[in-house]
């Protein structure tokens, strides 16, 4: 229910009062209210649930997590090699 | 598609896991709030990949699951009104109230409709003037945002025929409830990553530090629940418990603050009854008097409805974290998706729906299965 969806801002416009998106997620295009996301614009990722955008994706904070995963995932390769689960499984 | 895929990727999945194995040193009780968590780790497997120790039980984040049986007959006698089009998110259809579902309530003739956004009821109501559009106003406080932008033009614009049946749920007090039970097993929390992008965290901290929990916000992909599990076991390892953000790409401390300043001005907290568990105070929202033309409630009066729930159903100790589906006699027995008994199997986000979709209950025909033949044998 608290399903929301990232998708990139394709255009703006108005309509009853209301600033209104195109937004595409993947092949689709739907359209959300931006009346929550005021610095939202052309080009942005936001968040949409329920047809309002209700968040704008920092991709300096999403770039910043993703780099920590991928240092971890070099030290944690020096502490305990990934072990292949399919080839270390015995024959039974 | 963007900020999903990557967030997919086994090999640092796989990291992730190494990096809780190395740290865990005992048995941890993590529980994840969020239905939409709940639904994404099963679905992806997570609860098992995670080393043998790291429990993860779900939470009370469903708000279809514990909308109360009576508000579920209120909405079922004013959508049968011929006067009226019942407007509803999907997974509220199925949901059965004392005298049926919604679904069935529509093939018998009724007029109500599956919209997608609370703002189709406009649309819907300017071109059916003669007719009341009641939307069923259900949700945590994600959803709050959006209900009360609808209620919030229909007053501006003299929309007069709209009004809305609320059942609105808050995140911070059922957590609390869930910390006081003398039956808690819960050591800490992956937060719900989408209520906090509109209210933010710093209601939470006052809950970590009272009692003594680690809460993570987390979001809803595998990477983000499994990083979240790490953030959430580092700090019980350590015996530290604060309110850390592993969705920092979608949300910060003060969380939307336009859409909590309109849900603000529609909305005021209320007492409210959550179905499986009961009356928490303080735990939901209602609409506040200057949209009371806008309140189904006030509008359509509604005998008191009595109900009961089936007395073999646990769900409330599923929504508490006290049990797992596996530990009900029902579970895939009498109660399935199609037959459900209680909160945790009447939505796809609940516990039990979320075992039973993903096959869950197949490993207890397997075993037994298994048993029978090594007998044989």
């Amino acid at each position: 229910m608290c399903l929301a969806i990232p998708g990139k801002v394709l255009a703006e416009f108005e309509r009853g009062g209301m600033r209104m998106a195109r937004v595409q997620f993947g092949g689709i295009v739907r359209e959300a209210s931006l009346d929550y996301v005021p610095a939202a614009k052309v080009g942005d990722y936001v968040l949409v649930h329920v047809g309002f955008a209700i968040s704008t994706v920092n991709p300096e904070e999403a770039e910043r997590t993703y780099r920590l995963l991928e240092e971890m995932d070099q030290l944690t390769e020096l502490h305990a090699p990934v072990v292949d689960e399919v080839s270390a499984r015995k024959p039974q | 598609m963007r900020y999903i895929d990557e967030y997919r990727n086994a090999r640092l999945a796989n990291s992730i896991l190494n990096e809780i194995r190395r740290i865990q040193t005992r048995p941890w009780v993590i529980m994840e709030v969020c239905g939409g968590q709940t639904h994404s780790i099963v679905k992806h497997g997570i609860d098992r990949l995670l080393p043998e120790g790291i429990e993860l039980v779900h939470g009370p984040g469903c708000p279809v699951c514990v909308t109360p049986l009576e508000t579920i007959d209120k909405a079922h006698a004013i959508a049968a009104r011929s006067d009226v089009i019942f407007c509803s998110f999907g997974d509220m259809l199925r949901v059965p109230g004392s005298n049926g579902d919604l679904f069935t309530l529509k093939s018998q003739g009724a007029d109500i409709r599956v919209v997608y956004s609370p703002l189709d009821c406009l649309k819907i109501a300017r071109a059916n003037p003669e007719k009341r559009i009641v939307f069923f106003a259900i949700g945590f406080e994600t959803t709050a945002p959006a209900n009360a932008m609808l209620v919030f033009h229909a007053k501006k614009e003299g929309v007069k025929n709209v009004s809305i049946l609320v059942s609105h749920s808050l995140v911070p007090p059922s957590i609390t409830y869930i910390l006081q039970s003398p039956q808690n097993r819960v050591q800490g929390f992956l937060g719900p990553g989408h209520v906090c992008t509109i209210m933010g965290y710093r209601e939470y901290e006052p809950v970590a530090d009272r009692y003594k929990v680690p809460i993570v916000i987390t979001g809803f992909e595998p990477l983000d629940l499994l990083q979240g599990t790490l953030m959430v076991v580092r700090q019980l390892e350590k015996g530290t418990a604060i309110v850390e953000n592993q969705y920092s790409r979608v949300l910060d401390r003060d969380g939307n603050v336009p859409a909590r300043k309109l849900v603000n001005s529609v909305f005021e907290v209320s007492d409210r009854k959550w179905r499986g568990v009961g009356w928490i105070p303080k735990s939901g929202y209602k609409l506040r008097w200057e949209y009371g033309e806008h309140d189904a409630e006030r509008l359509f009066e509604v005998k008191e409805i009595d109900t009961k729930e089936p007395a073999i159903c646990m769900s409330g100790q599923i929504l508490k974290g006290i049990k797992k589906p596996h530990d009900c006699p029902a579970f895939a027995t009498l109660c399935t998706p199609l037959t459900p008994l209680g909160a945790t199997m009447v939505s796809a986000e609940g516990a039990c729906a979320a075992y039973y979709t993903y096959g869950r209950h197949l490993d207890k025909q397997k075993a037994e299965a298994s048993a029978r033949l090594g007998g044989l044998a």
